[in-house]
């Protein structure tokens, strides 16, 4: 194996879990947006997609197309009701308050994941049938394809529904300034909904996407709810394009980590450049320094 | 003709309610990872020695008492091992302890353990556990140095001297890790890369890729699930065509589902003769325990065994040999019969303890099994 093909295989290997914590940080980005809120249970809606999907296909006996869909819808609802439950009976009250409640709710959605579903890892069928497929040397798994084609459409979906649809650009006149919008005639509690379906819905096609590559269990969406959290702060916090170049640039310093430095520390290798990368541009690479959201 | 029958049935329950009050059973500790991370360890090993306590007591208990089993879980937490053996030791003042499951928390309880001078069997695999052998401490479960030499000598058999090694971060993999890097010198073969993955890594393909570029003949990778389930797949993924070893922390059917049987096919691994129970030749001395083992446990819960049930087999079987020998239930006598145990045959072996050998196994419990179409297949 040659050092190109090699390098090549790092960036796609990197690329494909990257844009699951891209999808993660997409997540974090659009209920940021709307409340101010980082909502610490993102990684629970990516774990969730994954093994509702794996549950639908084993204990319902739903075939694989309408098992990934049906999870996605499945962790949608989850996420309105999270609000509607928790965020919403505390309104007006500190982020920081709500911030700590989004604890409280992934480590209950961590609890009820691991009662239902057990302490197994699980793993998900390919979407589509194939072995790998020879790109210069290196592989590139179909589901990657899948992986990939996946997150550029919801990408290009955020980004049309936030500049083109009348109910995006209320979404944002919330950001901008809540009081206004509201004064404005936008239902302010209805985009804060809005928000967080979309979160556990781009959240749950991160989980759902990857879980074939990787396997899936109760506790994934620690780590996943973390990275995505990195890939957010990488980007710059607010801005959905940033969050998933973040997430997909992540992955690919993980993987070069891992691969050219040393595996044992593949974590830190990618922590400390993105701490550099901070240092350098404290905002992320796409937040704007004046702090403007979207 | 009513009465008689009463006084019949009056008389029989008095009769097996003697037998019961005759003798003050003996009280066996056991500490068990039933619930928590460990589980997989745990329930199964739990289950074994309720069966066994049923066994032993349907055949007339040991030496003409009744056997108890005070079973406490510890839910894979190193303090609550030790608030339980404090509990076994002074207040249901047990004769004996057997488990922990995990070596973290028989680490932790080896000290209560001395202080209390009563004999411990851990179940668990760590080699720090017997060696240097320390007066109350034995276990059955073959230490993974055991598991490592037998890999290593079955590369030598088929002339791969280069190997990449892949472990896991925990105390597992990292165990496994020194144990391969101490015996290759001795063992003529060359660590050509040392690759290391986190526990919860769901990636591994640059690990694996940058074994691809050196010239390893075979990979071993050491670990438990579901890390090496994700190293069999990405291996396949990256059309890598060296062979792959697996570690004896992946002998369950469950890593042949969670890499699918394709990613499976052909991996090797050195497992206990319990998994291949029906390709193990019929005049093999551990036959007659395996089978009877499986057959009971089967039938009796429904579900697959599993080897580590197998360890608290063995150790209820160590301990009520080394109980008769010693015709005593003085835990002092117990220790020094358990270190006269010889050639007890256990699922996983043949027994022969020493004062200086603590675990009382050898390579030889372990086999050479191939995975092939799904199904595990013991080689020659």
């Amino acid at each position: 194996m040659t050092a190109a093909s090699a390098l090549l295989q790092y960036v796609i290997s990197g690329a494909t879990v990257g844009s699951t914590y891209g999808l993660a940080a997409l997540g974090f980005t659009v209920i940021y947006n709307t409340t101010e809120i980082i909502n610490f249970a993102q990684g629970e809606f990516v774990m969730l997609g994954g093994m509702l999907a794996v549950f639908a296909l084993r204990w319902g006996g739903v075939p694989l197309p309408l098992a990934v869909p049906l999870a996605v819808l499945i962790v949608t609802a989850v996420g309105v009701l999270v609000n509607r439950l928790t965020i919403r009976p505390v309104q007006g009250r500190s982020p920081l308050t709500m911030i700590i409640i989004t604890i409280g709710v992934s480590i209950l959605l961590r609890g009820g994941a691991m009662l239902i579903f057990g302490k197994d890892t699980f793993s998900l069928p390919a979407f589509s049938q194939g072995g790998p497929i020879d790109l210069g040397g290196a592989t590139l798994l179909p589901q990657s394809l899948w992986v990939f084609g996946i997150t550029l459409l919801t990408v290009l979906g955020m980004k049309f529904f936030f500049d083109r649809t009348l109910t995006g650009k209320a979404m944002l006149a919330c950001a901008c300034d809540r009081k206004a919008a509201s004064l404005m005639g936008i239902h302010v509690d209805s985009m804060v909904t809005l928000s967080f379906a979309f979160s556990a819905l781009v959240g749950a096609l991160g989980g759902v996407i990857l879980a074939p590559i990787t396997l899936t269990a109760y506790d994934v969406g620690i780590l996943l709810g973390v990275k995505g959290f990195a890939a957010c702060i990488l980007g710059g916090l607010g801005n959905p394009f940033g969050a998933v170049v973040g997430g997909i640039l992540l992955g690919i310093l993980e993987s070069l980590g891992a691969g050219l430095v040393s595996s044992g520390y593949k974590d830190a290798v990618a922590f400390i450049i993105m701490l550099a990368l901070l240092f350098w541009r404290p905002s992320g690479l796409f937040g704007s320094a004046r702090a403007e959201r979207v | 003709m009513r009465r008689t029958g009463l006084v019949f049935v009056f008389i029989l329950v008095l009769l097996s309610g003697a037998v019961a009050w005759a003798a003050e059973p003996i009280r066996i500790g056991a500490i068990f990872s039933v619930t928590g991370p460990a589980s997989f360890l745990g329930e199964p090993e739990r289950n074994t020695v309720k069966m066994l306590e049923e066994d032993i007591n349907r055949s007339g208990g040991v030496l003409g008492r009744p056997v108890e089993f005070i079973v406490y879980d510890d839910e894979t937490d190193a303090t609550k091992a030790v608030t339980a053996v404090d509990r076994l030791i002074k207040k249901d003042r047990v004769v004996a302890v057997i488990g922990p499951s995990t070596s973290g928390n028989t680490l932790a309880i080896i000290p209560k353990i001395e202080e209390g001078k009563i004999p411990l069997i851990s179940c668990a695999a760590a080699k720090k556990i017997t060696s240097p052998p320390r007066p109350y401490i034995f276990k059955v479960a073959p230490s993974d140095l055991l598991a490592a030499r037998k890999i290593f000598r079955d590369l030598k058999k088929h002339n791969l001297a280069k190997v990449a090694i892949i472990t896991a971060s925990d105390g597992y993999g990292a165990g496994g890790r020194e144990d391969m890097k101490e015996i290759a010198p001795q063992m003529g073969i060359t660590i050509v890369a040392d690759e290391v993955y986190g526990p919860k890594d769901t990636d591994m393909t640059a690990q694996l890729t940058k074994i691809k570029g050196t010239d390893a003949q075979a990979i071993v990778c050491w670990g438990t699930n579901p890390g090496p389930a994700v190293i069999a797949r990405n291996r396949v993924q990256l059309g890598i065509k060296t062979p792959l070893y697996m570690s004896s922390g992946v002998a369950s059917k469950k890593f042949i589902e969670l890499a699918g049987a394709e990613n499976a096919e052909g991996i090797l691994l050195p497992a206990a003769r319990l998994i291949v129970e029906p390709q193990v030749p019929a005049d093999h001395p551990q036959k007659k325990v395996i089978s009877s083992y499986i057959k009971e446990y089967e039938g009796k819960y429904k579900q697959a065994v599993s080897t580590f049930g197998g360890h608290a087999h063995d150790a209820v079987r160590v301990l009520v040999q080394a109980i008769r020998n010693a015709k005593s239930t003085d835990p002092a006598a117990i220790r020094d019969a358990i270190e006269n145990v010889k050639g007890l045959q256990g699922t996983w072996g043949e027994f022969n303890f020493s004062p200086e050998e603590h675990t009382g196994l050898t390579e030889e419990a372990f086999v050479m099994v191939k995975i092939v179409k799904g199904d595990w297949e013991m080689q020659k």
